[in-house]
């Protein structure tokens, strides 16, 4: 068999186990946010007392699309003065950046001896605020290149906004690598894997000044008083992050740049059609690659506590890309669930509460942090 | 295939960092300049220099540009669009590029070392952000903690001097 051999030599192997990689997750996005879409609406319209769509399938489940029919057989109108290189490239870039993100998150284990990541970087989580930074580009160049106030006070309001909330976003996560020791994303779920979540530190391997509950084959359920030390700057930082990835993402409570009252619809007021869309995708993708960084950070990644990963048979790697998307579901559902309790802040306190309080705590939490860490050495 | 990204990136960010200085609109012109940061860390990342990439794409052209960016669009462009060419400063502009160019050939073939290839590195597949970590805390730890007193300076400088009662 000349074309098997083929197929598994290393170079040729890494090709199409990428590509076959690149494309799973691709669709399997896309067709999350096509149903995050219709999930927003069922959630809306039960916390609102309403029973959101429900004629077009069981529960409105082909909604999601029928709405995309609709908008790629719509007329996609150009106004006249507007920048029409800019005013076309603008949803791509606005969407291209978020799916970019997933390339280094690490969705599973492993399948069959293949790692479940696209894209095992040193640099992991830096690529992903190197990517998202770019992001504004689009958001901007829409608001400029519309010609119109509306839009371009949107775009104005999302880049000071993305600007300021990166900040905290970067110094918030500074703890987790002081404490994993690694910038690489699948690195700090291993991490997890053996010391029990960032968020929930409850199992760990077995070693002194450990208090043992559950004794199992590998991980010991207990405590022991680095962990609970740990935990304080840990929660900070998961807070921190949390409210900045809202801020970063234009969800409510930081929607300023698509206020509807004040706004139309911030920078898109002047598209239609798919490109339309393309923001409204771009958005939701945003949101997804926002919940997996977050589960991938604090919430374990792929791991359960005592499941074994995908080097004891692939159906347990089939088990830990369940759970990765399943948290990514929890988390988005958590961003719809405060979409439709909480109201707008005002622009100005947006501002202050950025700049002058999750900034200094961010960067508090980091002294906090090396300080535990020091006194921990100290003590061993 | 190297050697093929090598000379696309290179192409890229010398053809965009041209066309900052070609265009008219200010806008297009930094979004050159955008393209241009993103070809040169991709010449870093065939360098295998990961981490220099990566803050160059996170520094460059995700912060500093879309401040960039931002002034720019409060700007009234049309004025500058409107301005016609100036000749002399052209062809001044192409002389001094002329002589730079020269000196540089000169320099090269004046360098024996420039007709080889470097050899290869010692490892491959190491962090490079551990060993610039490493080399800032350890070696030089004096001149990196010089330089965070320099920013806290400058910061506070633009503190003081943006405050309206100094104005």
């Amino acid at each position: 068999m000349p074309y098997l051999d083929l197929f598994l030599k290393p170079e040729v192997f890494l090709v199409w186990t990428s590509v076959l990689k690149t494309g799973g997750i691709i669709g399997i996005v896309l067709t999350m946010v096509a149903y995050s879409v219709w999930a927003e609406r069922k959630v809306s319209a039960f916390i609102q007392d309403r029973v959101g769509p429900n004629r077009v399938g069981w529960a409105g489940l082909i909604q999601p699309i029928a709405d995309g029919v609709k908008l790629l057989l719509k007329e996609n109108f150009v106004p006249a003065g507007v920048n029409k290189f800019y005013f076309s490239i603008a949803p791509s870039l606005a969407m291209v950046p978020a799916i970019l993100v997933l390339a280094v998150l690490p969705f599973g284990s492993s399948l069959f001896g293949v790692p479940m990541v696209i894209a095992d970087l040193q640099v992991g989580i830096l690529w992903v605020f190197a990517v998202s930074s770019l992001g504004v580009y689009g958001i901007v160049l829409a608001g400029w290149s519309s010609n119109s106030k509306y839009p371009f006070l949107g775009g104005i309001r999302s880049s000071s906004q993305m600007i300021s909330y990166e900040l905290s976003l970067g110094l918030s996560v500074i703890p987790v690598f002081m404490i994993t020791g690694t910038l690489n994303l699948g690195e700090i779920v291993q991490y997890q894997v053996a010391n029990g979540w960032m968020v929930f530190p409850a199992w760990f391997q077995p070693g002194p000044g450990v208090v043992e509950f559950v004794e199992t084959s590998g991980a010991v359920l207990g405590v022991s008083v680095a962990k609970i030390a740990l935990w304080i700057p840990m929660m900070i930082s998961f807070v921190v992050f949390m409210v900045a990835m809202f801020a970063e993402t234009n969800r409510v409570p930081f929607d300023l740049p698509e206020a509807e009252q004040e706004l139309v619809a911030g920078y898109h007021t002047e598209y239609s059609s798919m490109r339309f869309a393309l923001f409204f995708l771009g958005e939701y993708a945003a949101i997804i690659a926002g919940s997996g960084v977050i589960v991938t950070l604090f919430l374990g990644g792929w791991s359960l506590p005592f499941v074994p990963d995908g080097s004891q048979g692939w159906v347990w790697g089939l088990v830990n890309i369940g759970t990765f998307f399943a948290k990514v579901a929890a988390v988005i559902f958590f961003f719809l669930w405060v979409r439709w309790t909480l109201p707008r802040f005002r622009f100005d306190q947006l501002m202050k509460l950025g700049w002058y309080f999750f900034f200094e705590l961010a960067l508090l939490n980091i002294f906090l942090t090396a300080g535990i860490l020091a006194w921990l050495q100290s003590q061993s | 295939m190297l050697i093929i990204q090598f000379w696309v990136l290179s192409v890229l960010m010398l053809g965009s960092a041209v066309c900052v200085v070609v265009f008219r609109n200010a806008v297009n012109s930094a979004m050159s300049l955008v393209l241009s940061f993103l070809a040169l860390s991709g010449l870093y990342v065939t360098l295998d220099a990961f981490f220099i990439g990566i803050i160059q794409v996170l520094v460059y052209a995700g912060a500093v540009m879309v401040l960039f960016l931002f002034i720019i669009m409060l700007l009234d462009l049309k004025v500058e669009a409107r301005r016609t060419l100036n000749l002399a400063a052209v062809f001044g502009g192409l002389a001094v590029l002329a002589g730079f160019v020269f000196l540089i050939g000169q320099i090269v073939l004046s360098f024996p070392a420039s007709g080889e290839s470097f050899p290869a590195l010692a490892r491959t597949g190491y962090s490079d952000v551990s060993e610039v970590g490493v080399a800032l805390f350890g070696n030089f730890n004096l001149p990196f903690q010089v330089i965070g007193v320099l920013l806290l300076v400058s910061t506070i400088g633009v503190v003081i001097l943006s405050r309206r009662s100094l104005r």
